[in-house]
């Protein structure tokens, strides 16, 4: 076995990995506060590279007066849709919570490919396409940009968490009550994390639009980003980092020998079984609070 | 006026337990059930077999997701990958040569068995988790279907169904396929109305309600759960088979795909958790929609003189179907059925709305 080769994948699905984990950590971000899963993260993370996309090439704005734009178009984005569609859902059982993520999913997608079409396109942000050599291993740059941004992304939100807004973020996620009777506007800290987890989207929209170009299967991103929450345990950011490379690892290494084996596609597979065999042993995942409750 | 009646008493419990307590309820059905069997007289068979023939097999399909979400209480995320299991096994056995009646019954029984272990994650997991776990085995399914050529039926992924026939007769008449479809969705309401007035379906309820709850009580909630997963899937297999049998002719991997699944429990819940009528209307609604609107669309653009790119037109449906189920949870979270219940309860005593009080 060529031991390069081996490392070469190891790093590079590590560094997917962290792409992932962009994903992860907008669903963290809402389910920390509300305990909603938000099926639309990947339909939002679409909405955020297409907004970029309409800014930049449809109007022919620089890329950074564009993201910037796009981030706060999309945080009021997501604060709407927190106000108009999730708050009278408040206390409903989790199976119209879930449909009104999926529905909103669906909506998301078709009305921004109605506007502006599914043909892929591609952001030109600048990141060259030349591999990037660390000894003899090749490495994509946009790949670690992105992975750098997560990281970014990461320690932001460490941060934010240390602020007197993040705080009162934690005491909602801790307990809703308790948080009313103290004065708390669990309304709000559950708005503002709609629309952090929409900034977040932008970032990893931008990121994938110029990995894979701009187009519908972005939203197809949210099974791995869901993948690597449940893994980390779904109210934990540092989980999601950490389960991102795990994830990532597990993918690349693994399906390159799965691929001899069954004749290419086991990404997939193994993504759903990282996601069946977590949920089976270990629902709370690697760091995220157990709940103990009766099955 | 329609019910003349001031409200539902009972004096014995031989009429507490009756299965239509007020009269017209059941004359509705029974003119109903007519309309259904005289259907092929009535209607053209571009409509009959267009529309009504899928739209009962879908009520079908969301009668079953019904059973174990709406009553049971279990989030299931991959009835379609059920459906798949229900469709390819028939489809495999009537092409080895087995009359159809028995594989229907051997997709179903397929189907019922995949389904169980469906019910075992239940054991282990339930709300957000369970639903994660289903969409999951939803995507290991469909895989599963695509890179297998033996299953999925070769390099063109997709599998010719033989000449429908039951009893020695093909049956491939319109109106023959649609009595077929119509007869099965009968069975499927029929098992589900006196689903409620059965030990089962109070078990299955309690379990939904609360399962220790139920534990206290006595009901086995894991037993009824794996009940409650292969009766759905049974129902999901037979449908799926007969699904291709008499509207696709033929399987292939995508008819079963992960949003088929999402659609079936949008139908759900667009009609209304446990609620019967409300899966007709449901699966009407969510059917017809997208025709609707594609044409409400097109003929505003023409009225107005916009031009609109196909590919607008083309997205436009999915747009309006997203918006259709966030509007309905916003609006009426109970759905349709329950939409349906306050009209009748209204109905029910009017004009003497005071004597409900």
């Amino acid at each position: 076995m060529d031991w390069i080769f081996l490392a070469e994948l190891t790093v590079n699905g590590a560094l997917t990995g962290l792409l992932y984990s962009l994903v992860a950590i907008g669903l963290v971000l809402i389910y920390k506060s509300s305990a909603v899963p938000n099926l639309a993260q990947g339909a939002l993370t679409m909405l955020g590279a297409y907004v970029v996309l309409a800014f930049s090439h449809n109007l022919g704005w620089p890329l950074w007066i564009a993201i910037p734009l796009a981030v706060v178009i999309m945080f009021f984005v997501g604060i709407g849709i927190e106000r108009v569609a999730l708050r009278r859902l408040a206390g409903r059982p989790i199976v119209m919570i879930l449909m009104m993520t999926m529905g909103l999913d669906i909506f998301l997608r078709g009305t921004t490919l109605a506007i502006w079409g599914g043909s892929s396109r591609s952001l030109n942000l600048g990141v060259s396409y030349d591999p990037f050599f660390v000894g003899d291993m090749l490495l994509s740059r946009i790949h670690i940009v992105g992975a750098a941004v997560a990281i970014a992304i990461f320690i932001a939100s460490v941060l934010f968490f240390r602020t007197r807004m993040g705080i009162r973020l934690r005491a909602i996620s801790d307990d809703y009550l308790a948080s009313w009777s103290v004065g708390i506007s669990v309304e709000g800290g559950v708005a503002l994390s709609w629309g952090l987890a929409s900034i977040v989207a932008v970032a990893t929209g931008v990121i994938w639009g110029e990995v894979q170009g701009v187009d519908q299967s972005l939203s197809l991103l949210l099974l791995k980003g869901l993948t690597v929450a449940v893994l980390g345990g779904l109210d934990s950011i540092l989980g999601a980092i950490v389960a991102g490379i795990i994830l990532g690892i597990m993918e690349s290494v693994g399906s390159f020998y799965l691929d001899a084996i069954v004749g290419g596609g086991s990404r997939d597979l193994i993504v759903a079984a990282v996601l069946i065999l977590t949920v089976m042993i270990r629902p709370h995942g690697l760091f995220g609070r157990h709940d103990i409750e009766r099955i | 006026m329609f019910y003349r009646l001031s409200g539902v008493h009972h004096n014995s419990y031989k009429s507490d337990t009756k299965m239509f307590p007020v009269r017209t309820d059941r004359n509705a059905i029974i003119f109903l059930l007519l309309l259904g069997i005289a259907a092929p007289f009535l209607i053209p068979s571009l409509y009959l077999n267009g529309y009504i023939l899928p739209w009962l097999i879908w009520t079908a399909a969301v009668l079953g997701l019904n059973l174990v979400t709406g009553w049971a209480g279990q989030l299931h995320l991959g009835y379609g990958a059920i459906m798949a299991v229900g469709a390819y096994s028939a489809v495999h056995a009537a092409r080895f040569g087995i009359p159809w009646e028995f594989a229907l019954l051997i997709g179903g029984l397929a189907s019922s068995l995949i389904g169980s272990l469906f019910a075992f994650t239940a054991l282990r997991v339930k709300g957000l988790y369970l639903a994660l776990t289903t969409l999951a085995m939803q995507f290991v399914m469909d895989w599963v279907l695509t890179h297998s050529p033996a299953i999925s039926g070769g390099s063109h992924a997709s599998l010719q169904a033989p000449t429908f026939a039951l009893l020695g007769q093909d049956i491939t008449s319109d109106a023959g396929l649609y009595y077929v479809a119509f007869g099965w969705c009968v069975l499927v309401t029929i098992f589900m109305l006196n689903l409620k007035r059965t030990g089962l379906g109070r078990a299955l309820v309690a379990v939904r309600e609360k399962d220790f709850a139920a534990a206290i009580l006595g009901v086995n909630s894991f037993y009824y759960k794996v009940i409650a997963f292969a009766a759905s899937s049974f129902i999901a297999g037979v449908t799926g088979a007969l699904l291709v049998a008499t509207f696709y002719f033929l399987a292939a991997p995508e008819q079963f795909a992960v949003n088929v699944s999402i659609q079936v429990l949008a139908m759900v819940i667009i009609g209304g958790l446990g609620s019967i009528i409300g899966s007709y209307m449901g699966a009407a609604l969510i059917l017809l929609m997208p025709g609707v609107v594609n044409q409400i669309f097109s003929g505003v653009a023409e009225f107005m003189g916009l031009e609109m790119g196909v590919e607008t037109l083309a997205h436009i449906p999915n747009a309006a179907y997203g918006a259709l189920i966030v509007i309905f949870l916003m609006v009426e979270p109970l759905g349709l059925g329950k939409l349906y219940a306050n009209v009748r309860d209204y109905l029910m005593v009017w004009p003497f709305d005071q004597l409900k009080k």
